[in-house]
């Protein structure tokens, strides 16, 4: 690589990107034993455009701060809301806020679901245990402007009936008959669950979807993302009609400190929405 | 006068120094600690090392009497310019409790003027190279940004090439041709001692002004000029750049990242000392009453299990592929992220590898694998 470098400096003056807004929680909905949901909203009252699939750096005062995806409506910017699972040092103590806590707030950040781009096709979701919170903005995006798309189909798989979110949205929209539901859960009792049991992926053979003309939008576990996108291109689907949602370790949500990268990709920055036919080089590769 | 030669003679140095000195800038330069060349503060000519060289090969390090009394008659040493511009520990803010909430207090604190003295080609182009991770995209650092606006480069043309070296390769020295505010060339012939001092700013030459110079003369030039062509001849290393990055991405499964492994530490040293490693991590502490935190960044290394771990496990938990992404990072995805290698070819990470890994080696196991494979095909 012969690249001629010359010293490049912008001169002017940046806000600092790493300081945390102060947000303080309005409500808390218990969707799971560990998993909340939470609005907020900001002390000083600004609004919060964002885009589906964006996320945010989440600060607990003196703790440390974490990356959540926003799982709210982006038609409303006035509240901030955020599914999180109580998983570890910093997740754990997030879930127990209580309405009026104060939390810091930095972002939104990142890449987005290509609901625009998808006007005109057809939609098929699907969505594996708490991957259907980065969704969420998505569908209710599509459903906002329903007219806009064709066919529309959600695929759900959860671990158990207890490890659902939205419970109450899910059959909500399962009465729709604009929108194609299904959902399914890798293990139930019988008394407790009467639907689809089995891994996600055995939804996509009966989707309702025209294969040419359909956009995928895909998030869970990377393993799910692997197998989903294995039975999507049975179907038909190209890579690029496929996206998927990447995590990776993140310190700093502006591509400074380096621990999201994925190949030549910085997760917090060119994702963590990617269209597959960019990271399929790499994806599924073992530690990467 | 941005690119006119000028002599300065050996005994005027210190009027140079004097001259930064006076104009606010903390000088800072090369001396000796602790058996090793590192970078800090240069009050006067004497902190330099003069009379001293290095000696260097992968994993060694020593210090040498040299039998002339040159001031920059060394390569470059385990310290890096980015301790400067992108410092180990920074205070990012402090944030105070109030009732439930919280204030947060960025760290505005203007930054020092540094003037940096003896700052090699292959430096500089780290120094670039930075400027593009952490100026030039979605988001500035305003951090480095702030040190890095204020500098003052006093370049140093290298008249001999370190054990390590392959600035050649990388098309990054040992002459410095853009970047700086003053580059020398320091000359030793006989009794005399002097430098050819080349101006590469309005602010260069301002400095200039207040130490006694002579025009160079264009033998005085040629004679800058073969010292300088001689170091490239000297080169310690040697790496083939060729289609590297795809040479790279087409073996992320070769046998010889499981074969490194084995003698990789997995020490992160090569991360350290390495001139355009960026990675930093982020620790949130509060004193202990609860009521003040800090965010603090500290450099970190894609050489430790928590620099990738997430709910589960690291993402790279083997040694190969911690070893695998920095050398992949170094010289094929930087390319990708930053339009330029990772690589300057200072040849810090050979040396200071405790076990001598060198990363011209490992590239080039890799590429005659390739190429024997190929020539057995018959291809
Ligand atoms: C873009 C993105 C969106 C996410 N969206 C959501 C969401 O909507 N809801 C949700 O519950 N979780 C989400 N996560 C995962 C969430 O960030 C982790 O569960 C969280 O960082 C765990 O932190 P901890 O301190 O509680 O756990 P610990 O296990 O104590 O983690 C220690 C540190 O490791 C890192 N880490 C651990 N797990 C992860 C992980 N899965 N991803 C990235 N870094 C990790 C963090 O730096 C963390 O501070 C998202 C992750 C990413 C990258
Ligand atoms: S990878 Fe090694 S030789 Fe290249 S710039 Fe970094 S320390 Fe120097
Ligand atoms: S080689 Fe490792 S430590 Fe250096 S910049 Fe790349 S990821 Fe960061
Ligand atoms: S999270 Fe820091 S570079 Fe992406």
């Amino acid at each position: 690589m012969a690249v001629t470098l010359k010293p490049q400096v912008i001169t002017e003056v940046f806000t600092d990107p790493m300081v945390p807004v102060p947000y303080r929680v309005r409500r808390v909905r218990r969707e799971t034993a560990d998993t909340f949901t939470f609005e907020y909203e900001a002390l000083d009252g600004r609004r919060f455009p964002f885009a589906p699939g964006q996320f945010n750096m989440l600060y607990l005062f003196g703790v440390g701060e974490v990356p959540i995806s926003i799982s709210g409506d982006p038609a409303h910017p006035e509240l901030l809301v955020h599914t999180i699972r109580a998983v570890g040092t910093v997740t754990k103590p997030l879930c127990q806020a209580k309405p009026g806590d104060i939390i810091g707030v930095r972002g939104p950040f990142g890449s987005s679901w290509p609901v625009r781009e998808a006007a005109g096709n057809d939609i098929v979701i699907v969505a594996g245990g708490v991957g259907l919170a980065p969704l969420r903005p998505a569908i209710y995006y599509i459903l906002n402007h329903r007219g806009e798309y064709g066919r529309v189909v959600l695929l759900y798989g959860a671990r158990t009936p207890g490890d659902m979110l939205y419970k109450k949205e899910l059959a909500e929209w399962r009465g729709r008959f604009d929108l194609q539901v299904e959902v399914t859960v890798d293990a139930a009792r019988p008394d407790e669950w009467q639907g689809n049991v089995g891994v996600v992926t055995t939804l996509i053979p009966r989707a309702h979807f025209d294969p040419h003309h359909v956009t995928a939008l895909v998030c869970g576990p990377e393993i799910m993302m692997r197998f989903t996108i294995l039975e999507l291109q049975k179907r038909g689907l190209r890579d690029d009609q496929i996206y998927i949602s990447m995590e990776r370790n993140m310190k700093c949500a502006i591509a400074l400190c380096g621990h999201c990268q994925y190949g030549p990709h910085f997760v917090c920055k060119d994702g963590p929405v990617f269209r597959f036919d960019r990271v399929k080089e790499i994806f599924g590769r073992r530690e990467i | 006068m941005i690119g006119e030669q000028f002599l300065v003679e050996r005994r005027d140095l210190q009027k140079l120094l004097d001259a930064l000195q006076k104009k606010g800038y903390e000088t800072v330069g090369p001396t000796i600690r602790e058996g090793a060349i590192v970078y800090g503060p240069i009050a006067s000519v004497e902190d330099l090392p003069i009379g001293w060289t290095d000696e260097q090969d992968g994993g060694r390090y020593r210090l040498k009497r040299r039998e002339d009394s040159a001031v920059f008659g060394y390569v470059v040493g385990p310290h890096s310019w980015k301790r400067f511009l992108h410092p180990p520990v920074l205070s990012l803010w402090k944030a105070r409790r109030n009732g439930k909430g919280f204030e947060v207090v960025p760290n505005n604190a203007e930054p020092p003027q540094y003037a940096f003295i003896g700052v090699r080609s292959c430096e500089l182009h780290a120094i670039f190279i930075q400027d593009r991770v952490f100026t030039n995209g979605k988001f500035t650092d305003p951090h480095y940004q702030a040190r890095r606006q204020k500098i003052f480069i006093v370049a140093v043309n290298c008249v001999q090439a370190g054990g390590t070296c392959f600035c050649v390769s990388m098309k990054t020295g040992p002459r410095a041709t853009v970047g700086f505010d003053l580059a020398l060339t320091e000359i030793l012939e006989g009794q005399r001692h002097y430098f050819v001092a080349e101006v590469g700013t309005e602010k260069g030459a301002e400095i200039l002004r207040s130490v006694p110079t002579k025009p160079a003369q264009p033998s005085d030039i040629q004679i800058a000029e073969d010292r300088v062509a001689r170091a490239a001849r000297q080169m310690g290393r040697h790496l083939d750049t060729t289609n590297i990055r795809e040479l790279l991405y087409r073996n992320l499964e070769h046998p010889r990242w499981d074969e490194v492994a084995t003698r990789c530490l997995n020490c992160a040293n090569c991360t350290m000392v390495c001139p355009t490693c960026f990675c930093t991590t982020v620790e949130d502490v509060t004193d202990l009453t609860g009521t003040e935190a800090e965010r603090v960044r500290k450099w970190d290394s894609c050489f430790t299990l928590d620099f990738s771990y997430v709910h589960g496990g690291s993402v790279r938990a083997s040694a190969r592929a911690r070893y695998r992404q920095w050398l992949t990072h170094k010289l094929a995805s930087w390319i990708d992220q930053f339009g330029t290698s990772g690589c300057v070819g200072c040849g810090r990470c050979i040396t200071w590898c405790p076990v001598g890994i060198d990363i011209t080696e490992e590239v080039r196991a890799i590429r005659q694998s390739e190429a024997a494979q190929l020539s057995e095909r018959g291809g």
